[in-house]
């Protein structure tokens, strides 16, 4: 039996870095009262244990789950890890210790106090995800594709493969500005990684008339008669709003290069 | 004409067509190509009136031989016309498409010179799309009523999903509202398509690889309000369908006036939304929820109740099946109770294998126990304290607008009882009698 200690976890904040939080807790037969990443770490009062991320103890636990536990359940934890759940840290090393009692049988558990948060902050996610395959605006410069999200949850892991299936041939650049990170893809490989700031550059005519006629578009397919705010705004929140090409004033549709081809914001290679 | 103009005209006169989902199919994109499919359907952002726009939907031409009354496109119409060339809406759909701005194309269109011409310009455009662009993404194309059977087949090979718009309820309506088109011009494509997929169907069987006919199936749509069917009519009407033409989906559109004529309700009528919502509500229950439409509607019951949703007063006419234990009851079964959906039936399913299920984890499953409470039982035991009596009950099965409307009924000095036939008709349903234009 494993009693809680009162000992607070720090981690790298990296996946691996939990999973080495959860061997930890096997190991030294205990339960942290919290698991900080690097982010709050000052935050805090009582000092922490620093768990050092291991690739092999890492390796160890990642490969145990989907062996003892199933697949689904190693597939929830990845899934848990991205979602903007406040405590997820701890919740997924509560999880996955109830998880290896009970074993796959866990994901019915959807009244327990531990597995409903964790599915509700799964859920999130897999709603603010599907939501942005549809609300992401591209902007075209120098035949790249550009665009810029807000997301709560770190959608960009669950938003790679379908646009890769989309635009086989394109390149593009999905800028994540909450979790400063970016989704790069060229054909016929993709990469995450972490960008601090973008800039987008500026567009030309043609770019500016898409834009221009896709305003058009949507202003002219509403039916007035039926004018519905309310209903547009829970289907679309505001916060999807600022990123989204039709809500977007003449001015800033209306941005021009002043001469040549520009750089792109960040290097594509 | 620029296309700025022709995209303003075209969509405008595109807008009354309801269907604009991109589901029923997953597909991915072919090296060299563009364009994907998920399914669930995306919607790529939602109009002013609330409605998912997730294609571009707009017409080839509005051009038209045809003279139906309800139609803002009728040949007697003085709107500007306009018309596409195949190229130019083939390239103003790849751009939106790069730009991630839609999920694909909805093309209808007017009947310019015959149904045939017209049927081929279509076709050229898809071809454009789908040949010269590798184009893989969702296109749902309309069936020309009188088009050769040929070019329809063509029409289903580009497309993805296929509609023939059955516009309206009845025959006679039809004749009345659309001299130009008869039952058998629109039923007579319709049953084509449906032969069409079922022999592709076996054709996939046989051969992995056979080209396929309208993967996401088929639909239609009718318009409300512009003719005096009752709702009973309506959903007989659609559940019909459903079983002979295995349609995907059947659309409704509340009538919107465009213009005055005899047999057609007023300019300032108003389109009837909640009637609309109440034959979609209806619709889901068909669909997924294992309703018949003669369980919803019969002889004494013509129209839906303005103030309850079809499933809460299909459950208030049936106390005898209630209260229901959600830890046995079979998913079917689970299905009937008000607050319960689809999802938290499958969830109800699931959590009570690894547990007895109580009333506090229901609300952690999605159930909307505001309305559940007064239908369920956990372990042979209703909620304690639950006001059973009629005025509570029904307050609970009403939204917080049905229940303002309620409210203002009740003030104006007439009091709705659920429980007496054809309370419907008589109170709160200005917005429906006001559509029933009287001549007929």
């Amino acid at each position: 039996m494993s009693a809680t200690a009162a000992v607070i976890y720090n981690y790298d904040g990296s996946f691996e870095g939990l999973l080495c939080c959860v061997f930890e807790s096997y190991d030294k037969k205990e339960i942290p009262l919290a698991i900080i990443g690097p982010d709050y770490r000052q935050s805090m009062l009582l000092a922490g244990k620093d768990i050092l991320t291991d690739p092999m103890k890492a390796k160890r636990v990642q490969s145990s789950i989907p062996k003892k536990i199933s697949y689904e359940v190693y597939e929830f934890v990845c899934q848990a890890f991205l979602t903007c759940f406040p405590e997820k840290e701890l919740y997924i090393l509560l999880f996955l210790r109830q998880a290896y009692k009970c074993g796959p049988q866990i994901m019915n558990r959807l009244t327990d106090e531990i597995v409903y948060p964790l599915y509700k902050a799964v859920q999130h996610l897999q709603k603010e995800s599907h939501l942005l395959k549809g609300f992401i605006r591209f902007s075209v410069a120098n035949q790249v594709l550009i665009s810029e999200i807000g997301p709560k949850n770190f959608v960009l892991p669950l938003l790679k493969q379908h646009f890769m299936e989309r635009y086989p041939e394109e390149r593009f650049l999905i800028y994540d500005k909450t979790h400063q990170m970016g989704l790069l893809y060229q054909p016929y490989q993709s990469r995450i990684v972490p960008i601090d700031a973008l800039e987008m550059p500026e567009f030309d005519e043609t770019e500016i008339q898409f834009r221009q006629l896709w305003k058009l578009f949507y202003d002219t397919i509403e039916i007035k008669g039926r004018h519905n705010e309310k209903c547009r705004m829970t289907q679309m929140p505001k916060r999807y709003w600022d990123y989204m090409t039709e809500f977007q004033s003449a001015p800033t549709l209306r941005r021009k290069i002043p001469n040549g081809p520009e750089k792109l914001p960040v290097k594509y290679k | 004409m620029d296309i700025f103009a022709k995209l303003k005209i075209l969509s405008d006169a595109a807008k009354y067509d309801a269907a604009c989902t991109s589901s029923g199919v997953d597909k991915k994109s072919v090296r060299g190509g563009i364009g994907s499919a998920s399914a669930c359907g995306i919607c790529h952002t939602f109009a002013g009136d609330g409605r998912c726009v997730s294609l571009l939907k707009v017409l080839f031409t509005n051009i038209c031989i045809y003279d139906c009354k309800y139609c803002v496109n009728r040949r007697s119409a003085e709107t500007e016309k306009a018309a596409f060339t195949p190229k130019e809406l083939a390239d103003l759909a790849i751009q939106f498409y790069r730009r991630n701005y839609i999920e694909g194309l909805f093309l209808s269109s007017g009947v310019v010179r015959s149904p045939d011409y017209t049927c081929e310009q279509m076709i050229e455009t898809l071809r454009i799309l789908r040949e010269e662009y590798k184009f893989n993404g969702y296109i749902h194309a309309k069936a020309i009523p009188g088009a050769d059977s040929l070019l329809i087949a063509r029409l289903g090979m580009l497309a993805d999903r296929m509609s023939v718009n059955i516009e309206m309820p009845s025959q006679h309506s039809l004749q009345l509202l659309a001299p130009d088109k008869t039952k058998h011009s629109i039923l007579t494509p319709m049953s084509y398509i449906k032969g069409r997929i079922e022999e592709n169907c076996h054709d996939l069987v046989k051969y992995r690889h056979a080209p396929k006919f309208a993967p996401a199936g088929q639909s239609t749509q009718m318009i409300i309000g512009a003719s005096p069917e009752t709702d009973r009519q309506i959903l007989n009407l659609t559940e019909g369908l459903y079983r002979s033409y295995n349609l995907k989906r059947v659309f409704f559109s509340a009538y919107m006036p465009v213009m005055e004529d005899q047999f057609l309700p007023s300019l300032d009528t108003k389109p009837p939304l909640w009637r609309e919502h109440r034959l979609y509500q209806a619709d889901w229950l068909l669909r997924f929820y294992g309703f018949a439409a003669k369980e919803l509607l019969d002889e004494e019951n013509e129209n839906f109740h303005p103030y309850v949703d079809p499933k809460c007063n299909w459950a208030l006419h049936h106390m005898e099946f209630f209260p229901m234990d959600v830890n046995r009851a079979p998913f079917e079964d689970l299905l009937r109770v008000p607050g319960i959906g689809v999802r938290s039936a499958h969830r109800i399913i699931a959590a009570r294998r690894s547990g007895i299920l109580s009333f506090d984890g229901l609300k952690k499953l999605g159930v909307v126990m505001k309305r559940a409470q007064y239908f369920i039982s956990c372990r042979g035991r209703k909620l304690p304290g639950l006001d059973m009596s009629r005025q509570v009950v029904l307050r609970a099965m009403m939204s917080a607008r049905e229940a303002k409307l309620y409210g203002t009924d009740l003030i104006g000095g007439r009091q709705l009882s659920l429980f007496e036939p054809n309370s419907v008709l008589e109170v709160g349903a200005k917005e429906l009698i006001a559509c029933l234009p009287l001549p007929l």
